[in-house]
Order: C-alpha cells, then sequence, then structure tokens
C-alpha cells in the first residue's frame, strides 16, 4: 500500500474573520498527481501557503509523512521535502538560469549520488542549453520549467503546483502536464492546483473541487470525459 | 588646469576620494541590512561610535589587539541588535523598524555618555594609527597615508564582497533574499542566517570605518559618526537605495561632494558647507526622486 506523504485534516484559514479555505481533509500518497481545482477565491491558493507556512492555520492539521508541520517556518517545511512551485513563478529575472536552479539546493532534503542540476536538465534541456542566460530572457513556458526544475533540485518528496499553465500558450501547457506525469513517474507525489479543470481531471489520479473553501466534489480521470459534472460542481456554489 | 580654475589642489581632491572610499564603506553596511530586512538602519553610527570608544579604550594595548577588539565588539553589537529588536520586530511597517532604530541610537549614545563621563571628562582619544596622518608624496602631490588607506580598504572591501555575493552559496541566498524573502524562504533559504551575515557583513565594515575614521578624528565622543550617518542615509536615497552598487555609489558621491565643496570654500565660509551639500541634495532628488544612478527598470530589479 502507498505510504500516505501529505495530508490535510479539518484545515480552516482565515483572513481576519473572512473563511478562505474551510474543513479541508485531503492526502496525497506515494506516486500520485492529486489535483485541485475550483473557481476563482476558491482557496486553492492559501491551501498550498498553509501549507507551504506562508499562512498560518485558524484550526486543522496538516502532517507531512506523519508528522506535523503546522507552525513552523517556509524554509523549514521546504528542506523536510516539500517544495512549492509557486504562481507566477518567481523566478530571479537578474540571476543566471543555474543560479536559480542552485537557489532549489537550499531544499534539498535528500543527499543521494546524481547531480540534482543534472535532474533538471535531463528533465528540461532547454535549461541546460540557457544556463547561463539571465533567466528573465526565457519565455513564459521555459520559465515555468525553470520554476519547477528549481523545485525538483530539492529533490522533494511532494511537490506543489500553484497554477503552472497560467499565463502560457497551449504548447506549452501541454509540455508543462507532460513534465508532472514524468515527475510522478520519477517518484515525487504532486499536488496541483489548476484553473485547467479538465486537463487536470484527465491528468490527476484524483481531482478535488474546491468551493468557496469547501471540498464539493472528488473527480476521478473517468470524469474527464463528462465536462458538465465539473461545471455543476462549479456552480454549485 | 581644470583643478587650477576650480581652485582645486591635489590634497583636496585625494581628501575628497578618501571620504568617499569611507563613505561608500558606511553606505555599503546600511544598504547590506535595508536589502535583506528593508530596514534602514540610523543606529548604524552608533556602530561605528562603539568601534571608535573601543579602540580609545583599549589604546594601551598593542594595536593589532585594540582593532581586533573593536571589531569583535562591534559584530557583537551587530548581532545583539538583530538578536533582541530586529528580530522580534521582522515583519512590521518600516515607520516602525526606522523608530526603533531611532530609539536604539539614543540610547546606545546615552550608554556612550555615561561610560565616558565616569572619568570626569566628555570625550576619549585614540591614538593607534596617528602616524596615517602624515603625508607622502605621490603624483606630484602630497597625499595623507590615511587617504590612500581609505581607497585601499574601500576598493578591497568592495571587490571582496562582490566575490562574496556572486561565488558563494550564503552569498547567493543573501542575493535571492533581498529580492523577494518570501521566495526565498519556500525555496528553503534560512532568513535567520541571510539576515545575520548580512548583519556580520555590516559590523565589519562600519569597525572598518571607525578604525580609519579615529585616525582623522581620534577624539571620540558619544555624538561620533552621527553627522557622518546622516549624510550617507542622504547619500545612499540620492544613489537609489534599492539596489546596493547604487547605494554605495551614493555614499561615494556625498562624500566626494562634501571634500570638494569643503575645499571650495574659503576657510571662513566653511560653515555654508552642510547648506550647500544639502541643497545639491534636494536638486538630485527632484531631478531623479529613483535615484542618481538608477535608470529605467532597475529600481525594480536585484537589491544585492
Amino acid at each position: 500500500m502507498a505510504e500516505t506523504l501529505l495530508e490535510l485534516e479539518g484545515l480552516e484559514v482565515r483572513y481576519g474573520s473572512v473563511p478562505a479555505v474551510r474543513g479541508l481533509g485531503l492526502s496525497v500518497d506515494d506516486g500520485e498527481i492529486v489535483g485541485l481545482i475550483g473557481p476563482n477565491g476558491a482557496g486553492k491558493s492559501t491551501t498550498l501557503h498553509a501549507i507551504m507556512g506562508v499562512v498560518s492555520p485558524y484550526a486543522g492539521e496538516i502532517r507531512l509523512r506523519g508528522r506535523s508541520v503546522r507552525g513552523r517556518a517556509p524554509e523549514s517545511i521546504a528542506r523536510d521535502g516539500m517544495a512549492l512551485v509557486p504562481e507566477g513563478r518567481r523566478i530571479f529575472a537578474d540571476f543566471s538560469v543555474e543560479e536559480n536552479l542552485r537557489l532549489g539546493l537550499a531544499g534539498r532534503s535528500r543527499h543521494d549520488r546524481l547531480d540534482p542540476l543534472e535532474r533538471a536538465y535531463d528533465l528540461f534541456p532547454v535549461l541546460h542549453e540557457f544556463r547561463r542566460r539571465p533567466a528573465g530572457v526565457l519565455s513564459g513556458g521555459q520559465q515555468q520549467q525553470l520554476a519547477i526544475g528549481r523545485a525538483l533540485v530539492a529533490t522533494p518528496d511532494v511537490l506543489l503546483l500553484d497554477e503552472p499553465s497560467l499565463g502560457l500558450a497551449p504548447l506549452a501547457v501541454d509540455s508543462v502536464f507532460e513534465a508532472l506525469r514524468r515527475i510522478c513517474d520519477h517518484g515525487v507525489a504532486v499536488l496541483l492546483v489548476e484553473q485547467r479543470a479538465l486537463h487536470t481531471v484527465a491528468l490527476a489520479d484524483r481531482t478535488h473541487v474546491l468551493v468557496g473553501g469547501e471540498l464539493q466534489l472528488t473527480l476521478t480521470p473517468a470524469d474527464a470525459h463528462d465536462p458538465d459534472k465539473i461545471v455543476s460542481a462549479y456552480l454549485a456554489s | 588646469m581644470i583643478l587650477a580654475a576650480l581652485n582645486l589642489n591635489f590634497q583636496t581632491l585625494s581628501d575628497a576620494i578618501g571620504l568617499g572610499a569611507i563613505y561608500a564603506l558606511m553606505a555599503v553596511g546600511i544598504g547590506l541590512v535595508f536589502g535583506v530586512l528593508r530596514l534602514v538602519n540610523f543606529a548604524y553610527g552608533q556602530l561605528i561610535m562603539a568601534g571608535a570608544y573601543t579602540l580609545a579604550y583599549t589604546s594601551s594595548w598593542p594595536t593589532w589587539v585594540s582593532v581586533v577588539t573593536s571589531f569583535a565588539v562591534v559584530v557583537a553589537l551587530s548581532l545583539a541588535m538583530d538578536l533582541v529588536v530586529f528580530r522580534p520586530l521582522r515583519g512590521q511597517s518600516p515607520a516602525v523598524m526606522l523608530v526603533t532604530t531611532f530609539a536604539i541610537a539614543f540610547l546606545l549614545q546615552s550608554v556612550a555618555l555615561i561610560v565616558d563621563i565616569r572619568d570626569g571628562t566628555l570625550g576619549e582619544v585614540t591614538a593607534a594609527f596617528s602616524v596615517l596622518n602624515e603625508p607622502v608624496h605621490v603624483l606630484g602631490g602630497d597625499v595623507r597615508k590615511i587617504t590612500l588607506v581609505s581607497i585601499a580598504v574601500a576598493a578591497g572591501a568592495l571587490l571582496l564582497l562582490a566575490l562574496l555575493l556572486a561565488k558563494t552559496t550564503i552569498g547567493l541566498h543573501t542575493r535571492a533574499a533581498a529580492q523577494d524573502f518570501r521566495t526565498a524562504r519556500l525555496l528553503g533559504v534560512r532568513a535567520n542566517r541571510v539576515i545575520a551575515f548580512a548583519v556580520v557583513l555590516s559590523g565589519l565594515l562600519a569597525a572598518a570605518v571607525a578604525v580609519m575614521m579615529t585616525v582623522s578624528a581620534p577624539f571620540v565622543t558619544p555624538d561620533f559618526a552621527l553627522q557622518d550617518t546622516i549624510v550617507v542615509l542622504v547619500g545612499v536615497v540620492v544613489g537609489g537605495i534599492d539596489r546596493l552598487w547604487t547605494a554605495t555609489l551614493g555614499g561615494f558621491t556625498i562624500g566626494f561632494a562634501w571634500g570638494v565643496i569643503n575645499g571650495l570654500l574659503p576657510t571662513d565660509k566653511t560653515v555654508y558647507l552642510p547648506s550647500a551639500v544639502f541643497t545639491l541634495v534636494i536638486i538630485v532628488l527632484l531631478l531623479r526622486p529613483a535615484g542618481l544612478f538608477t535608470w529605467g527598470r532597475q529600481a525594480a530589479g536585484e537589491r544585492v
């Protein structure tokens, strides 16, 4: 049986008195891709921020490999095997591609014999080609590859992605989704927050629909052929 | 010929470069901490003052022991400042942080006053490097040795700092933290470590400045380096506070301008020096509010 790597239980996050996430429970097992979709303001990004320690949960529990990470600093959670590809990529535009990747080493949780930068270069050869260039000159799709590569050099157990397809051309989106499957095949569990619902449902082992901060529905890849089901879940709010 | 037309002699020009070099080091010290903490440390001058007092109180010791002790005191004080005040207040508004550094500055000044007047007199004298006030003949003119030392120390320190920031992991983490602290932390960069690194470097620079300043001004009082800090803070803003290198250039420029205008003014008119420099500052800020050395999108770029 696959080990549960990330587990949320009754997670509640509030901004002042306004609830953003309400009683959310989900788990991500070893070798799994779990999707989290929903309309704008559903609490998807807030959930990722709570997992990474950027915002403090009001209630509930967040466990990584069975141990609570609630209340810990983001860098401590990153060093314990969780990596986030943030919304908008947040690459360091003035730094070279290689420097951006080396920054990812700060969160390295395992030290195996493989050169972690080589791992990113294997997955995204264009990063090797442009490794000496400032990251700011890369195209949007290449910058997204860099953001994912930077997270992977930390050799995380769980990779969180916050809308990696945002602002990308269709071809670049396909390339990112294809890369996620390969990443998962390399033994990294993925929690994917996305606006592209059909793409996500088709890719992920399970996809949770979050509406108004609450878990509305859980979909499987078979539901990718039933857009009405997804739409009705979105409209439930 | 230009020098003659401006009524500037070689020594005035070299002294101005020397002062610019010292102010550049102070600007780096202030800029490093600003980069990672978004905090303008008004108490930076009191670190220099503490270093100068340490040199004065240990002036009977062997020179190198006195200097090392001064460095140790300033770095320890910098770290204590971070641990006791900056760290608990991290994340507060810039206004709160700035007022806090004002409070620290006046607190340290008061403590220095209490310690200083125990012997019934105000002020202590340092004697460590008085020999550096002697002139040396360079390029057909006389230059004080301390001027050459200041320029060499500033150039060496800046080069070393540039290498440290560009070639080491902690340097990379510091640059990243200065640009986008939240993303850096999400990648695993340890906030406390990069801040401590910047604070220690800033302290080392303050100690170096204390040693060089006491050569020209060996009489140390509680307001030692206070005016210099204010001038450098202005220079940092004039240069462009958002980037370490523009801030450094701003520090150098205001020190150089201070030295040159001082040389141009007749001896009985030096009272007009601050008003002349600050008038120039206002004009520059009106023309280039983002910073004298900041162009286009640079203001939003790499800070350290």
